[in-house]
């Protein structure tokens, strides 16, 4: 894997020039072997983290929050109160850290702004159609802008997972391309949607095709699919950003997203970050978790461990 | 051919109407049986169970609720030969039986006696409704072990609280016992959840536990042990009954006092719109 991808680096930013070489490209990667991806995501997951290891795991996994609300209801008033959780999780509690970065549609980021200005918790917002991703380039892109001028830090974007399984290769390349320059300073979050790529040979060849465009963080889904973030997809995904790495200097975040609601969940992720692209990526700049019951569950554990006894949930606020 | 070899039975908790080992792994013997000791762990797969019965068990009507408990009453009939055989005498187990009989028929009478249209100044309807409180944690008296555990876990569900039951350490058999009637009842999984054990190791988590509401040390002996459970259980707020006294006659008419303290009442102002 790495050998291939090291012998093609001088050529990796040229890739996106054709769909022939982009193509020829994202086919030679190799194939993801399920069943080991698999098992070997399953026996990372039976690792035990207790005490003083686990009070660390907690705070750092609080601090990978994106504190997300994607809902039609969403209104001004529920979206600040989420902001103010994400600044201060367990009021009860100065010690807790906040959140990563709070995520919500962009018509909702002017409300958040206003509570996180300053905070250095940021602000994601998705944008490009989300979640189909299937409207004209040109409206994504404003929905984009428009994000990014009512002050969110992070885009969200969605790639046209049509045109991907269509094999279209160059024009997810290009939309993704165009976006990043849309988001300006912005932090760019590509969302694969794995639950709709079907393999994890798509899962792979997305990743790639992500980064190669200039992805700043790859994430794994909407959370609006019934198949949402599963260990064995994060796994080939860190295995990307790992090769990536390698292959051209640059280091990509990866961002999985839905379905993590308690804090075994997390911590099982966060061994597979350590277990398979190191300490490297054990900090919020490099890995988020996209969710939104699983804050309340690690604030849970969190007092557990302080307080000694079992925390319930009549105790957190609902969101 | 070779002689058959009995079935040995090894005694298990009752959690989320399944029954499962410790997760500690450990069992203990006891009236000539292996049976399981419950660690904290247990006793919090055990709350995490209540509370997902809480919802539908006092969802349900009370219609629905009075069946179930009258079903238990049937299926303990049916196992009355098994209770004996424990060991628990053949009149205790009709007054065990008689006694869910009993309380099956508070489940819609209750509401009625506690709660109602209060009279107030103005344009309204006022009323109050007697209300679950939600997970209760129970610690079991000793002796009578059949009438005395059903004493206490059927005045709690018959209002649609569930229970985590500590059952008495040194004669658990009827408690799990108990358990295998209640889990072909009909009753929903985590309504009933039953830990046997040490009281020290299961209890006190149970009592400082923040998503218990209620907690009944009707079987604890030991003062100084009441005592610190009740500090704990004021964290909380929980309802607290205190341990009963040793001369305590379970089979007399139990009263409602059990099932009130374990409501709380909600009260409703509705306008008439005169």
């Amino acid at each position: 894997m790495t050998a291939t991808a090291t012998s093609a680096r001088s050529d990796l930013s040229e890739l996106g020039r054709s769909e022939t070489a982009l193509r020829t490209f994202l086919h030679g990667l190799p194939g993801v072997d399920q069943v080991g991806a698999e098992q070997r995501a399953a026996q990372l997951g039976t690792r035990s983290i207790k005490t003083t290891a686990k009070a660390e795991a907690i705070d750092l996994a609080i601090r990978m929050v994106d504190l997300t609300t994607l809902e039609g209801a969403d209104t001004p008033g529920k979206v600040r109160a989420l902001a103010a959780k994400a600044l201060r999780p367990d009021p009860a509690d100065p010690s807790c850290p906040h959140v990563g970065a709070v995520c919500v549609y962009p018509a909702m980021v002017p409300y958040v702004a206003e509570v996180l200005a300053g905070s250095g918790v940021h602000l994601a917002s998705v944008a490009t159609a989300f979640p189909s991703g299937q409207a004209p380039l040109e409206i994504k892109l404003t929905d984009v802008r428009a994000a990014v001028e009512a002050g969110a830090d992070e885009i969200d974007m969605v790639i046209n997972r049509g045109a991907f399984l269509a094999g279209r290769y160059s024009e997810v390349y290009d939309e993704i391309v165009a976006t990043k320059e849309a988001c300006g300073d912005a932090h760019l979050k590509v969302i694969l949607e794995t639950g709709e790529l079907a393999t994890y040979d798509n899962v792979r060849r997305a990743s790639w095709l992500a980064m190669l465009a200039g992805g700043d963080f790859i994430k794994t889904s909407t959370g609006k699919v019934p198949v949402a973030a599963t260990l064995p997809v994060t796994l080939v995904m860190l295995e990307a950003v790992r090769d990536f790495r390698a292959a051209t200097g640059r280091q990509v975040g990866v961002k999985p997203a839905g379905g993590i609601k308690n804090t075994k969940d997390a911590i099982k992720y966060l061994v597979m970050v350590n277990e398979t692209v190191g300490p490297d990526w054990l900090d919020p700049d490099w890995f988020r978790f996209g969710a939104s019951s699983l804050l309340n569950d690690l604030l849970m554990q969190r007092t557990k461990l302080t307080t000694g006894v079992y925390a319930g949930p009549d105790y957190f606020t609902l969101d | 051919m070779s002689e058959r070899v009995a079935v040995r039975k090894t005694y298990k908790l009752f959690i989320g109407g399944k029954f499962p080992r410790s997760e500690s792994g450990r069992s203990y013997l006891v009236q000539d049986s292996n049976v399981s000791l419950a660690s904290r762990k247990d006793a919090r797969d055990a709350v995490v169970a209540a509370r997902a019965a809480v919802k539908g068990w006092a969802g349900a009507t009370a219609y629905n609720r009075g069946q179930i408990l009258y079903r238990v009453a049937e299926m303990l009939e049916g196992r009355r030969e098994q209770f004996v055989a424990l060991g628990v005498p053949a009149d205790e187990v009709d007054a065990a039986i008689d006694r869910w009989v009993w309380y099956a028929g508070w489940s819609d009478k209750l509401p009625q006696v506690y709660g109602g249209a209060n009279p107030v100044a103005g344009p309204y309807f006022n009323l109050s409704a007697p209300e679950p409180t939600g997970v209760v944690a129970v610690v079991a008296p000793e002796a009578p072990a059949l009438l005395g555990l059903v004493s206490v876990i059927a005045p709690a569900i018959v209002t649609g609280n569930t229970v985590v039951v500590a059952a008495s350490p040194a004669a658990p058999l009827a408690a799990v016992t108990l358990a295998e009637v209640l889990a072909t009842s009909d009753l929903p999984g985590g309504v009933v959840n039953i830990l046997t054990g040490k009281l020290t190791e299961t209890v006190p988590t149970l009592a400082s536990h923040m998503d218990v509401n209620a907690i009944d040390l009707t079987g604890v002996t030991d003062a100084e042990l009441a005592t610190e459970l009740e500090v704990k259980a004021a964290e909380n707020l929980k309802r607290v009954l205190r341990p009963a006294p040793a001369d305590h006659d379970w089979s007399a008419d139990p009263g409602v006092t059990r099932m009130t303290v374990l409501l709380e009442t909600k009260t409703v102002w509705h306008p008439k719109g005169v």
